[in-house]
């Protein structure tokens, strides 16, 4: 099936390290490989300080990469200048985790929206910007008497659709969307993701989408890759993942998430993950996990396991599957 | 049926602001008995922690506790406690532990101090029993090295052991009732998990009652007994926990589990989303508050708030459908064979 799918966005041997302040280096991505392919949607997922934030941003060309290479429907990313990194700028956005803290509070949500839309030259008059302004309000199911206002006029969900609007404005082909969710209810959560499923149906969007909520990205996602400590564990379809989770860390993390069902719940056996992430702080070598590993032998102390695809289209890292 | 440990009546709490008064809790009763799990679940802005702070009489300035309201727990009124009382009330009988351990523990105190420090207060134990008190329920939370732990700040720890020497705070005194606000929302899944267990764990073990304060249905679905599903200020339905997963009666219920994605089912396109905000409480709605959001919103729904009714064994909805004058919905509240929404 994917031989026939065009890639759009090629990360390849990814790497992106960070000094820390105390000495030593942060491996905040170590070594990431993954392809979008044109219309999918990638779902990333793992715990706070994994490096899934780290390693969109960087594939973004947001951070300098340490090491690796990042292709956008053939250009490297990062060696881009002048009008191809606005080209590309245009065709690729990013919608923010934190609602609050992304959008300008000086600015009306009009020049908000439209400030792609003046960067890329793409409104002819004045006219032309404001009604662009309204139609990408009434897209993303705000209306027009909301374009003067400011950001702090807002709730949390609504926030969030300026933040969508003012990242279709410039009609991308590529958007990562960062934890886009996360900061809201649960009710608005599922206004916000079925209106991100209906953008990509009618504009034939491709998303990354990062996010710590597995049951969310499963819904929205045809692949995910799953990270841990800056690495990626396993990557494959999302029902995949679901049904036959292979590496321990994914498994472990399955049966973490609650299911909204008391009897479900009663009957769950949980496997329990001891302790916490390690720091990334110049991690041991081998593999990132074996430290809460249960399964963990010699092996996977000594020596990092690569990604390996074990069925068509499932990749996973570790030594024991 | 077991022994009434807390009972809330009438509860109303009010904000008074420069914009007006916001009524964050409008008239809310509900009891915990000995040693039981009761969930409040609701969105951001419904009123639980509101309500967990009014336990805890905890309101500050410009909020208020209105007159009317009642809150006892084993009999004793919360709400006509000195500040001296209050003092001794707080910790020994009913403890708190909060969303955000890092901003709920002392910065500049060592972790093993901060615990000591309830039981000095609270008269349990000399400096140094207390001390030592602190490194075992330390190591009964689950720190590793304990005593090495005891001897460092908050900052030293991760979030996840945060978590778990506030519960040990919260819990050494061995209150009768811990009001945990959403005690879980600031972690990782799998780090979520071991504190959900640890919780059960220490209820076990003390035999206190947990008043659990949470937007996230599937932490309940794993610890609560009975829920109050909460809506701006008002329980709108209540029950046992199958109840409420199982044969909900009020549409804000069915509509908040059916906008939750689920592992276990097939993936769907369309997630049953619930259009609309929730009202301003600064001027709540006369009716329903529900009504602007509701698919099935009936005249009578914007003008006056419905009583609730009883469907048995405690489980009671807010909901003008359940008069006997409502017409017959289309879309069934529960499945009854189905056995799920």
């Amino acid at each position: 099936m994917s031989e026939n799918r065009q890639p759009l966005l090629e990360v390849s041997h990814l790497k992106k390290y960070f000094s820390a302040s105390g000495g030593g280096v942060v491996k905040a991505v170590d070594d990431v490989s993954f392809t979008i392919y044109k219309g999918e949607t990638l779902g990333m997922v793992g715990e706070s300080g994994c490096g899934k934030t780290t390693c969109g941003r960087t594939a973004m060309g947001l951070y300098k990469k340490t090491d690796g290479q990042v292709l956008f429907d053939g250009q490297d990313v990062h060696t881009l200048r002048g009008a191809d990194k606005l080209r590309f700028a245009r065709r690729a956005q990013i919608i923010f985790q934190d609602p609050y803290a992304s959008l300008n509070p000086r600015m009306t949500v009009a020049d908000i929206i439209a400030e792609g839309i003046d960067i890329h030259g793409l409104a002819k008059d004045r006219m032309d910007r404001t009604e662009q302004v309204y139609r990408l309000l009434d897209l993303v199911g705000l209306n027009k008497e909301h374009a003067n206002r400011f950001a702090h006029e807002f709730s949390g969900g609504q926030r969030q659709r300026i933040g969508i609007a003012r990242a279709l404005a410039v009609h991308p082909e590529f958007i990562m969307c960062d934890e886009p969710i996360s900061a809201l209810d649960v009710s608005i959560q599922a206004q916000i993701v079925n209106l991100l499923v209906k953008l990509q149906r009618e504009m034939g969007l491709t998303y990354l989408f990062i996010a710590h909520d597995l049951a969310m990205v499963k819904h929205i996602s045809d692949r995910i890759a799953v990270m841990y400590l800056g690495t990626v564990v396993e990557l494959t379809r999302s029902e995949r993942l679901y049904e036959k989770p292979l590496h321990p860390y994914t498994q472990a993390l399955l049966s973490a998430i609650p299911i909204p069902d008391p009897e479900v719940e009663r009957k769950r056996q949980r496997i329990e993950l001891e302790g916490d992430i390690p720091s990334p702080i110049d991690p041991p070598p081998g593999c990132r996990f074996a430290g809460r590993c249960a399964l963990a032998c010699d092996r996977c102390r000594q020596e990092s396991p690569a990604l390996r695809e074990v069925e068509p289209g499932h990749f996973v890292a570790c030594h024991l599957v | 049926m077991g022994e009434t440990l807390l009972q809330v009546k009438d509860l109303r709490v009010s904000y008074y602001t420069y914009a007006g008064e916001v009524q964050s809790v409008r008239g809310i009763s509900f009891d915990v008995e000995k040693g039981e799990t009761v969930a409040i679940v609701g969105e951001s802005g419904c009123g639980k922690s509101v309500t967990a702070k009014s336990i805890m009489r905890l309101i500050a300035d410009p909020g208020k506790i209105k007159e009317g309201s009642s809150i006892t727990l084993d009999g004793r009124d919360i709400l006509a406690m000195s500040g001296r009382e209050l003092r001794s009330y707080r910790g020994a009988e009913c403890a708190m532990i909060f969303q955000d351990a890092l901003t709920s523990l002392d910065p500049t105190m060592k972790v093993g101090k901060q615990i000591a420090e309830v039981l000095t207060i609270h008269g349990m134990a000399t400096k140094r029993e207390a001390a030592a008190k602190a490194v075992e329920l330390l190591r009964q939370v689950g720190i590793p090295n304990p005593e090495r732990r005891a001897q460092e700040y908050p900052h030293q720890f991760s979030g996840g052991m945060r978590q778990r020497a506030m519960i040990a705070t919260a819990l050494a005194c061995g209150p009768k009732l811990l009001i945990a606000d959403e005690p879980t929302t600031a972690l990782d899944v799998t780090i979520q998990a071991q504190i959900i267990d640890l919780m059960k764990q220490m209820q076990k073990e003390l035999n206190a009652a947990i008043l659990l304060i949470t937007h996230d249905l599937g932490v309940v679905a794993d610890i609560a007994r009975r829920i109050c599903v909460m809506y701006s200020g008002k329980i709108v339905e209540r029950g046992s926990a199958d109840d409420i997963f199982y044969r909900p009666r009020h549409p804000y219920t069915l509509a908040l589990l059916s906008a939750v994605p689920r592992l276990d089912l097939e993936n769907k396109e369309h997630l049953a989303s619930i259009e609309g905000t929730p009202p301003d409480l600064l001027k709540p709605p006369a009716g329903c508050p529900f009504c602007t959001r509701c698919k099935y919103c009936m005249p009578i729904c914007q003008e006056e708030m419905p009583e609730s009714t009883d469907f048995g064994g405690g489980h009671q909805a807010s909901c003008w459908l359940h008069d006997p004058r409502a017409p017959r919905v289309d879309a069934p509240l529960y499945d009854e064979k189905e056995g799920r929404v």
